[in-house]
């Protein structure tokens, strides 16, 4: 068993699996934090942006200048994004027989797998997964399709050049390999590849292998994966979550007895906790809107956004706030806010019971009804109209390299009044903000990340109890910014596996037995001994007959009559020598045994003791037995019908096997 | 135990199932592992309060999400009409309902339930009504699927039955309409809007009696577009105070409603109607046309029955009836041409209005049950639920067509069916393998058997080489073997008859690996041949064959061959 790891982003992860003869790909994730080293694309013309100094090299070359801009200190690609791949060399992706999605956020690559590497095989994900993956990756092509950029830099990705450039640029890793946007009609192909499946469903493949998606807890549809065949188990655990927030809760009693347990997606802040950030969220928010400033929410258009609507519909009211508008600008707001209504199954019990009654699950309806939330497909149209200040913008994306966010910031950057609040943990903000600065609105950081702690993975590895725990390497180390934080690793014995990108790691795992079916008529012919108590012994001849990796053991067929008179050559008569006998155990009583001969009309027998046994001669028939402990040997001569008697006496002491 | 339903047809004890068929003088749920809920509808869980918690029964009750949603809210519809209306005493009361539904455990669809560490459950989508669901039950390899009531061909909401190729023991299917093949649904459809249309031209009243949640949500979004299209301004009421309730359930759960509707919902959702309306009771006496929708469906209570009875003296009037009716209502006896109807205390009513039966319902028919026969794949088919004449019918189709027994007991009746599961047993790798890189392919004249030791400790089965079994267990191996002395006449010297034999053996034997070794000796495979020197005889040479139990076969064909001689050497 094998894993090759394609990724080196811990929570966007992509690994492939070779488990018995299939081929498995765990997660799809498109590292997109590349695109924090290229300028932002604005929706309308950036005086600012546009006017950035070229970079040019400390001699003065300046043959970069079209192609890199300098912003207070930072050097940045002006250029259409790019995102950083999986690793598509490592092996050949046409083998991968499926494709396991854990959550929307995790089968961004997806496109680039499906319609670029020859894939024929089969994605597996939930509906949710789909459907809120589906409306990530429309956003993602809305945000760079409908800004057309010109230029599109490639002269800074020689590496001659790259050595010569400033951090970070000049250690970001294979940027040969990094590519622009898909098309929609690529995500489209790539989404009609998925066949949807439910939790707990037990999934085959190829009757080698069978696959389970269990709740995770993380998002919606989110699942962690069961990956087993009759002995052995390996559990995939990529982005969970033990916080109750809307989706249903992590499934945590199938991970038990796991032979192997690879273990991705855990919270990226692992000091801050949610809760918390919460709570922080909603009072600067107020504290910005009440001194008459706008607040700005970079976000993704599903996930957190649900619970952060929801805490402000408990929380606008009690902090005067009833009057301020909140604007939820996505191509796929509506969408979003829509399909979240309708995935009762998918969620906690609390808002399944409100489905129930039957009411909207998520207050976002009421807040939509009433008027307090509005969305808009983007700042055009309708939303120029309506565009009231103060107010609270939600809206992509949170890279702050493209989307609606780009306006917001040069709109309201220069304003001390207004305050951008960071909540999703994918990208350092002060990366994030870097192409902004100097900048004078406030900026607050609270990231909310739901998923597992090294505290509850530790205390979830002590309860599923792993042989084998295996993670990306950034788990088995402290982060480097805090690597006096020795509670900020996973810690677990055996000492869990580390990959890193690019690594192929053959995992610790013996197969010894499968799983075979003995068919009723076999079965019933077969003759139980009991060896030792409660321990029986059968022996078994049978067909062996596979077919789609099961295997069937049948009864052996009836010896064919021997044809009638018709003489057979020799060769025919030469019996297969892979036809062999069972073995046979135990040890022969010399009484006894000279006994059953007298009884079987043996005469003249004689017993002679020797060092290790015993010599019983027949002289009438010139024949010898030796009988020792663990061996028996007839000399006799050639007379087959003797020589077949005096062996099935000795075989009556002795048990097959 | 497979639903739980009630007979609308009777109003005293017949009307629940008799779970005395269970158990006499035990508690049910020592006797049932679960309970399986296929679908809202009270034919199929109407019983369930009285089973759970006036029987007494505490284990699972399984069904799907939308089900669990819908299916106390239809139980206590029935309750009000029950108790408060008809006043029943001895009957479940709210509380019992909601007592009752604490012990339903929701499923999704594929999800598989593992309901004890044997018994497996998994629900199929069904069509039929909202939620509704096939089950799949299954113990190691055997299982048995029950289908509820399914629809196989898509409506205007809901999808089609769906089941993979899971080869059941036992399918056991509604046969509601075990002969009618339904005519394409757009025929049926335009002949119910003709229908509609033609009665409120002429002035006439419309009357739908329907289950609040299903066939109701069909035909609105039928008439609705009908009525956009057409332009017309004739009122249609949608009567009792579930209708937004069960529009909602549609919006919520719209992951179960068909493929086109669910792709469309976030630009319009088809369960919010422009025309139709919320029904008063007043409304019943208004003159001029109007179409009414009216629950329950089979007319036997409620407001359908108060309207029917208002509307019924009219000939210019009309009742569609959409759907099945059970024998014993009002709905199956108008339907059966009765038009003098005794209602309660001995008054008569006239039907003069006019009757019309449209198969709208969503059952599978005849072709659509022997759809789903040929998608499963089962071994063994049993009926239920229809009348035994076309049972009949279907049955005889069924064993014809697929070759598989069909059964459809009466109600009491017991069917046995033998099965004969194959043992699953754990089989070393190693053994395995050895035999796998023999080549897979099974030789058709003399196939190769597996040989191995089955060890059987507890329930814990493991097929292993013979090798493994006896080093498990700590035995030694008994080696037996045997030497056959073979005399042949030959006056050579014993290095020249080795060789002899040598050239013989390696010329017949042309398969094997016959050997010629350094001290004289020969080898065939594993077994010896030395030859000797007789003690007495010069003219006579002895050959000593020696080979083990395992080789007995080659062994004892090796003498039998040399037994015959060598072929004389060629000079």
């Amino acid at each position: 068993m094998k894993l090759y790891c394609l990724s080196g982003h811990p929570t966007l992860p992509c690994n492939v699996l070779k488990f018995k003869s299939t081929t498995i790909m765990l997660d799809c994730g498109l590292d997109v934090t590349s695109t924090l080293n290229f300028l932002p694309l604005p929706l309308v013309q950036s005086p600012r942006l546009s006017n950035l100094p070229g970079w040019s090299l400390k001699d003065g070359n300046a043959f970069l200048d079209k192609e890199l801009k300098e912003c207070s200190g930072h050097v940045f690609v002006d250029s259409v994004p790019e995102f950083c791949l999986p690793e598509t060399e490592l092996i050949d992706l046409s083998t991968v027989d499926v494709i396991l999605i854990s959550n929307y956020h995790c089968m961004m690559a997806l496109p680039y797998i499906t319609e670029h590497t020859g894939f024929t095989g089969t994605v597996y994900a939930t509906e949710p997964t789909v459907q809120i993956g589906r409306l990530l990756m429309e956003e993602l092509v809305n945000f760079i399709e409908r800004v057309p950029k010109a230029q599109s830099a490639s002269l800074w990705k020689n590496k001659g050049i790259q050595r010569l450039l400033p951090s970070p640029l000049k250690d970001a890793v294979g940027v040969s390999t990094w590519r622009g946007c898909y098309t929609m009609q690529e995500v489209n192909s790539a989404l009609s590849k998925i066949q949807l499946v439910g939790y707990s469903q037990k999934i085959e493949l190829f009757g080698a292998v069978q696959v389970t998606p269990l709740s995770s807890g993380y998002a919606l549809g989110s699942s962690n994966w069961i990956i087993q065949s009759h002995y052995e188990k390996v559990s995939y655990v990529s982005g969970s979550s033990l916080l109750t927030t809307h989706p249903q809760p992590m499934d945590q009693a199938s991970l038990k007895n796991s032979d192997v347990l690879i273990l991705t997606g855990l919270t990226q802040i692992p000091t801050a906790n949610p809760d918390g950030m919460v709570g922080e969220f909603c009072s600067n928010l107020a504290l910005t809107v009440r001194n008459g400033g706008n607040v700005l929410v970079p976000c993704y258009p599903s996930g957190v956004i649900y619970d952060l609507l929801e805490c402000l519909y408990q929380y606008i009211d009690s902090a005067g706030l009833s009057s301020v508008p909140f604007y939820f600008i996505s191509p796929v707001a509506n969408s979003s806010l829509e399909f979240s209504q309708i995935f009762a199954e998918w969620l906690c019990h609390n808002k399944q019971s409100k489905v129930y009654l039957p009411e909207p699950p998520f207050p976002h309806a009421e807040l939509i009804q009433t008027n307090k939330l509005k969305h808009y497909p983007s700042i055009h149209g309708d939303f120029s109209n309506d565009f009231r200040q103060p107010c609270v913008v939600f809206t992509g994306h949170p890279s702050l390299r493209f989307g609606d966010v780009v306006h917001f910031m040069e709109l309201w950057g220069k304003s001390s009044l207004n305050t951008v609040i960071f909540t999703e943990p994918d990208f350092s903000y002060l990366e994030a903000l870097a192409p902004y600065q100097p900048l004078a609105m406030k900026c607050i950081y609270c990231p909310i990340d739901t998923r597992l702690n090294f505290i509850q993975v530790s205390k979830l590895l002590k309860e599923a109890q792993p042989l084998h725990v295996v993670c990306p390497e950034q788990y088995t180390q402290p982060p480097p910014t805090q690597s006096h934080r020795m509670d900020l690793m996973i810690d677990c014995q055996p000492p869990a596996m580390s990959y890193r990108r690019a690594e192929v790691l053959a995992l610790p795992f013996k197969r010894r037995y499968e799983k075979i079916e003995i068919m009723p008529e076999l079965a019933d012919s077969l003759v139980p001994m009991e060896i030792k108590p409660g321990i029986s012994l059968a022996t078994v001849s049978a067909v062996l007959h596979t077919k789609d990796n099961k295997h069937v053991l049948q009864p052996p067929p009836r010896p064919a009559q021997p044809p009638g008179k018709k003489r057979k050559r020799v060769s025919e008569d030469i019996p297969d020598c892979k036809v062999l006998k069972p073995l046979l155990s135990g040890s022969i009583p010399v009484e006894q045994f000279v006994q059953t001969l007298e009884k079987h009309g043996f005469s003249d027998i004689k017993v002679e003791d020797t060092a290790k046994g015993h010599i019983v001669l027949l002289q009438e028939a010139e024949t010898l037995i030796q009988i020792e402990e663990d061996s028996t040997h007839i000399i006799c001569d050639n007379d087959e019908m003797l020589r077949v008697r005096l062996r099935d006496l000795v075989l009556k002491f002795l048990q097959k096997f | 135990m497979l639903d739980c339903g009630m007979h609308m047809g009777f109003n005293d004890d017949r009307r629940f199932p008799d779970f005395s068929y269970i158990t006499q003088n035990g508690r049910l749920t020592d006797f049932l592992d679960c309970v399986i809920i296929s679908h809202f509808h009270l034919d199929h869980c109407g019983a369930l309060p009285y089973f759970s918690e006036m029987v007494g029964y505490d284990g699972p009750i399984y069904m799907t999400h939308p089900t669990q949603a819908i299916c106390p809210i239809l139980l206590e519809d029935y309750r009000k009409i029950a108790v408060d209306k008809k006043g029943e005493a001895n009957f479940f009361t709210s509380q019992m309902i909601k007592d009752c539904m604490k012990k339903v455990v929701a499923v999704h669809l594929h999800q598989t339930v593992q309901v004890d560490d044997e018994l497996e459950i998994k629900a199929y989508y069904a069509g039929h009504v909202l939620g509704a669901a096939m089950f799949q039950i299954k113990v190691g390899s055997e299982s048995v699927v029950y289908t509820g009531d399914y629809n196989m061909t898509p409506d205007r909401h809901l999808g089609a039955a769906w089941i993979d190729r899971c080869r059941p023991n036992l399918l056991i299917t509604e046969s509601t309409y075990a002969t009618t093949i339904r005519d394409s649904k757009r025929c049926r459809e335009r002949d119910f809007l003709k229908k509609v249309h033609e009665t409120v031209e002429r002035g006439g009243k419309v009357l739908i009696p329907v289950f609040a949640l299903g066939r109701a949500q069909e035909l609105c979004i039928l008439l609705e577009t009908f009525w956009e299209r057409m332009n017309l301004k004739v009122p249609i009421y949608f009567s009792t105070g579930l209708t937004e309730k069960a529009n909602h359930y549609y919006k919520l759960f719209i992951t179960w409603t068909n493929q086109k509707i669910r792709k469309t919902f976030v630009q319009r959702n088809m369960f919010e109607f422009k025309h139709i309306k919320a029904f008063d009771r007043a409304f019943a006496d208004n003159p001029g046309p109007m179409v009414v929708f009216a629950t329950p469906g089979m007319l036997h209570a409620g407001q359908s029955l108060q309207i029917f009875r208002k509307w019924a003296g009219n000939e210019k009037n009309m009742v569609i009836m959409p759907g099945y009716c059970v024998q014993g209502t009002v709905g199956h006896k108008i339907l059966s041409g009765q038009r003098k109807l005794e209602m309660e205390g001995r008054q008569v009513l006239e039907v003069k209005m006019q009757v019309e039966y449209m198969s709208f319902s969503a059952h599978a028919d005849a072709k659509g049950i022997m759809q789903l026969v040929g998608q499963a794949e089962p071994e063994n088919v049993l009926l239920v639920h229809g009348e035994a004449k076309k049972m009949e019918f279907l049955r005889q189709k069924i064993e014809q067509e697929f070759r598989v027994s069909c059964y459809m007991p009466a109600n009491g009746e017991t069917v046995t069916l033998p099965t004969s599961p194959n043992i699953p047993v754990g089989i070393s790798l190693g053994l395995l393998k050895r035999e796998m890189a023999q080549g897979l392919l099974p030789e058709t004249k003399k196939p190769r058997l597996l040989h191995g030791t089955l060890i059987m400790k507890d329930s814990n089965l493991r097929l292993v080489s013979s090798e493994q079994a006896l080093k498990e267990l700590g035995l030694a191996e008994h080696q037996l073997r045997f030497t056959c002395r073979v005399h042949l006449q030959d006056t050579r010297k014993e290095q020249e008859t080795a060789l002899r034999v040598y050239s013989h053996l390696k010329s017949t034997l042309k398969d094997h690996c016959v050997q010629h070794l350094p001290d004289g000796s020969v080898t065939v495979e594993s077994i010896l041949i030395q030859a000797a020197a007789h003690s007495e005889d010069p003219g006579t040479k002895v050959l000593l064959v020696s080979w083990t139990y395992q080789d007995e076969e080659l062994g004892s064909f090796l003498t039998a061959l040399l037994k015959k001689g060598l072929p004389q050497a060629p000079s």
